[in-house]
């Protein structure tokens, strides 16, 4: 296995599974089943036995390397100097799980369908580009930007509504772009995630070959999960593409539309998605356009940006949920988190996080006191219509 | 709860406990009887869990685990216990797992009951200054909600990970950052709960008499019967601790010096000024300039003169010490060291990649000041032998002793470096012995050696109370056993 060198280093000392200032576990996993194993450094430790041969593949082994949603907290916190690859590690004892074919079947799956659908719903790739019926978006045609959707915008119902919010925005400010509808190929993330690295770099070839081939440099992602495979893995393939998330385009945008903009008060706190946030450093832009919402307070988590806890639905679990729900589930204590701090709204600014709160927000009752909106969701609302 | 009510309580869960036994005999399926108690998310007998509960981040090597449990109420401890008594299983209470000596890894299988789930921290009485919090309850999060709802408090904070407990450090007798100002943190506890191995309940200190928690006696010393027991008592569910004083400013000033002999007197002098926070002594063989013996004293004011003051104070008495020329003051103190020492917690466990190997031991002996140089050149001595670089970091208890560390790391993926780790904190070990120093959250192997060497008449007195508590003998066996 890759990073065999390094395995042994882990101390687990267990700074991993904290926030900076060590007040919370905020390891996902461990958060919820508390046993040692579940913490990075237990997985680190487990990955390492199964290398020696002191552990073998079994279900509990499967269920111990899934249920990390690769939140990268541990990156975030962990005290030595491997630990900018702790995600890599646990990817890469994926990676041998799918090489020997042992796979827990909710992952298999997943990439039975995106081998055979292209996307993990099933769905005939027609489908593809039904989310933007009726909106009058354009086919990307040489404009300046592509929109890229990815699978969960394109068919998951909730996440469908923030595709078609980010284009109506789009197309509010002026944006040039267009979109691939139909001919959109899966970004690929969480195949990558999930471990299995060849399909995961077919996908990668095929779009990096498709854009060339359109002339597309420039894209605007909606998923942060399509941000993080399109700038940090696609490039080590050989891409050169300037990728957006629609958040970085939208906090330069917003302050132009200040005008049009509604001005009744309303209580807004925000999610730190992982694959903006700790994967890629984007904690200010969704900030940025929150403030220039006239009226909007915004109501800052006590864990927020570096700390903030992960929806749950990361590293393929929003797919395979084999983290999975109850009342330990990250997304269900997120939704408290949010709540202590009196905002009505949860904004956040990726349609899979979207979901996974928005579940929880109805698993704790608390549907008449937080709505879940994404950010595009918000600014749309706060637009006056004339 | 009036005290007589919760007696009522505990003893119908005992009595209920008993009535329920009524196929003695009959094969106990002792998973799903633990599953009944906790519920099945919270008891494992995974082969993944348990190598991980069989092992702990030192050197020592694995054993084996039959159980993880994770409790969280007093009542399911109870119950676990007064099943585990039954059926003679035996039980390991584990907190943080960090003392490194493997003393939460069971030596005769059985259950490992990890208290992490009761992490409520109960009540803090800001008057009397002492938080009570149940077992789970880590260091960083009594530290944070101090910080966040008492920030006039605070509580001693060893140098160990954030995680690891506060009822684990006391009940090890462990110190922290204003041990050399108040003492070791079992000095620190006002009172506990405890679930004894036949299931009844005590409140121990102020609470066994009052519902509050504020002083431990005056009346017989319960809380002793569990501390530096290891677990082997019974276990403790809650426990209030003394809270201080948390000044507002802090500031730290280093001498350093060569003189090894010279250890015991500047120690007593700076000490002898009684106002300093922290008093730790540090040295590192590599990089050059660290190979030195520095005094790190850690002062703390209400006031900013006061700080002034005190630093002022403590720069002349280096000029005072042998007429100046013992020790002297560190000016220009690296930025990265000056946080390292002013940081509560400091990341210690860096010291385990020293060797980029993951492994780090120590083996700890309070000493009598007198003592420190033998054991600073025997420790270096030992660690060159192994092949290693020698670093300390020993922590002055209040005024009277110091906690004296022998350091080593080791590469976790080598089994031969392992192997000489384990040797040097054996040698260790048996050198603090024959200096008359008392070995610290010993492992099993130099509990054995302790057990040797103590008055035969104090092993029975330990035999004779293990005994009349534990009478099966279920908590965590196989430490502080008498030597046959
Ligand atoms: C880098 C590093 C630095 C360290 N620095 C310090 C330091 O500065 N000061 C210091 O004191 N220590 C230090 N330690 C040692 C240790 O980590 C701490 O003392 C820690 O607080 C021990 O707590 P724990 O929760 O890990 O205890 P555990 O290891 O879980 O338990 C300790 C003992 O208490 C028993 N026990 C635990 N909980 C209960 C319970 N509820 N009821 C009955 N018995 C119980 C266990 O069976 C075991 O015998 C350090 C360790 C490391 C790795």
């Amino acid at each position: 296995m890759k990073y065999e060198d390094i395995i042994h280093r882990c101390f687990r000392c267990g700074f991993c599974k904290l926030t900076d200032d060590y007040e919370e576990f905020n390891c996902p996993p461990h958060k919820k089943y508390r046993l040692e194993s579940f913490s990075p450094g237990g997985r680190m430790w487990l990955i390492r036995a199964r290398i020696k041969g002191d552990v073998q593949i079994s279900e509990r082994y499967q269920q111990i390397l899934y249920s990390c949603t690769l939140c990268a907290n541990c990156v975030t916190h962990c005290i030595f100097p491997f630990k900018e690859d702790l995600v890599n590690i646990f990817t890469a004892a994926r990676e041998s799980l799918v090489e020997e074919g042992t796979l827990p079947p909710a992952v298999r799956d997943y990439l039975k369908s995106i081998q055979t659908y292209g996307n993990p719903y099933k769905e005939p790739s027609a489908k593809r580009g039904d989310w933007a019926n009726g909106l009058s978006v354009p086919a990307y045609d040489g404009q300046e930007y592509l929109l890229y959707i990815g699978c969960v915008g394109s068919y998951d119902e909730r996440a469908r509504k923030i595709a078609r919010s980010v284009a109506l925005l789009l197309k509010t400010l002026n944006i040039s772009f267009g979109i691939l509808g139909a001919e959109e190929i899966c970004d690929g993330n969480e195949v990558r995630a999930l471990g299995e690295t060849w399909l995961f770099e077919g996908l990668a070839q095929r779009n990096i070959e498709y854009f060339k081939t359109r002339n597309i440099k420039k894209i605007i992602t909606l998923d942060p999960h399509a941000y993080n495979a399109f700038t940090l893995e696609y490039k080590t393939l050989g891409a050169d593409l300037e990728v957006y998330h629609y958040t970085q385009i939208l906090a330069e945008k917003t302050a132009a539309l200040a005008d049009r903009l509604k001005t009744d008060p309303l209580e807004v706190t925000y999610h730190d998605p992982c694959y903006l946030g700790r994967h890629n450093n984007l904690y200010d832009e969704p900030r940025k356009i929150l403030a220039a919402l006239p009226g909007v307070k915004f109501a800052e988590m006590v864990a927020n940006r570096g700390n903030a806890l992960c929806c749950g639905g990361g590293g393929g679990n929003f797919f395979s949920d084999i983290l999975g729900g109850g009342k330990e589930s990250p997304a269900r204590i997120r939704v408290a988190q949010a709540k202590e701090t009196g905002a009505g709204i949860i904004s956040i600014a990726c349609p899979q996080c979207a979901k996974m709160l928005e579940d929880a927000v109805k698993a704790e009752d608390l549907e008449d006191k937080l709505a879940v909106k994404d950010i595009a969701e918000l600014v749309l609302s706060r637009l006056e219509t004339k | 709860m009036p005290p007589a009510a919760r007696w009522k309580r505990h003893t119908e869960i005992i009595n209920k406990f008993c009535h329920a036994k009524t196929d003695k005999g009959a094969f106990v399926n002792i998973y799903e009887s633990l599953c009944a108690i906790t519920g099945r998310d919270y008891v494992s007998r995974e082969k993944e869990d348990t190598y991980i509960y069989s092992r702990d981040s030192g050197a020592e090597p694995p054993r084996p685990v039959d159980y993880v449990v994770m409790p969280g109420t007093v009542e399911e401890v109870q119950r676990i216990l007064l099943f585990a008594n039954e059926e003679a299983i035996p039980v390991t209470p584990l907190g943080g797992g960090f003392t490194l000596s493997a003393l939460v890894v069971p030596q005769k299988g059985g259950i490992v009951l990890d208290m992490k789930r009761m992490d409520k921290i109960i009540e803090v009485n800001e008057l009397s200054r002492y938080a009570l919090i149940e077992a789970g309850v880590s260091q960083a999060s009594l530290r944070a909600y101090l910080k966040k709802h008492h920030p006039r408090l605070q509580h001693s904070t060893p140098e160990a990970p954030p995680a690891v407990t506060v009822v684990g450090n006391a009940l090890i007798q462990g110190h922290g950052h204003i041990t050399p100002r108040y003492g070791l943190t079992s000095d620190m506890v006002n009172g506990m709960e405890v679930v004894l191995p036949t299931g009844e309940v005590c409140r121990l200190g102020s609470s066994a008499v009052t519902d509050s928690w504020y002083t431990r006696g005056p009346i017989p010393d319960l809380p002793g019967l569990f501390i530096g027991w290891f677990g082997t008592t019974g276990v403790v569910t809650k426990l209030s601790l003394k809270l201080y004083p948390r000044p507002q400013y802090r500031e730290v000033i280093v001498f350093s010096s060569d003189d090894i002999d010279a250890i015991p007197e500047v120690i007593f002098e700076l000490t002898q000024l009684d106002l300093l926070e922290d008093f730790f002594l540090i040295t590192q063989e590599k990089p050059d300039w660290m190979n030195h013996i520095f005094y790190v004293v850690i002062l703390s004011a209400h006031f900013e003169e006061e700080l002034a003051m005190k630093i002022r104070i403590y720069s002349d008495v280096a000029k005072k010490i042998g007429n100046g020329k013992t020790i002297k003051v560190v000016e220009n103190l690296h930025p990265a060291l000056y946080k390292r020492f002013l940081d509560v917690p400091p990341q210690a466990a860096v010291a385990a990649d020293f060797r980029k190997g993951g492994g780090f031991q120590y083996s700890a002996a309070i000493l009598s000041f007198d003592k420190v140089p033998a054991c600073w050149r025997k420790g270096i001595e030992i660690a060159h032998n192994h092949g290693m670089v020698a670093s300390y970091v020993h922590q002055v208890l209040t005024c009277h002793s110091i906690m004296f560390g022998f350091n080593y790391s080791f590469n976790r993926a080598d089994d031969k470096d392992i192997a000489a780790a384990r040797q040097a904190i054996d040698e260790s070990n048996r050198f603090i012995l024959e200096t008359e120093g008392m070995i610290w959250k010993g492992s099993s192997e130099a509990q054995k050696l302790i057990m040797k060497k103590m008055d035969p008449a104090t092993a029975m007195l330990i035999e004779k109370i293990k005994k009349a508590m534990d009478p099966r003998g279920i908590m965590n066996p196989g430490n502080w056993e008498v030597p046959r």
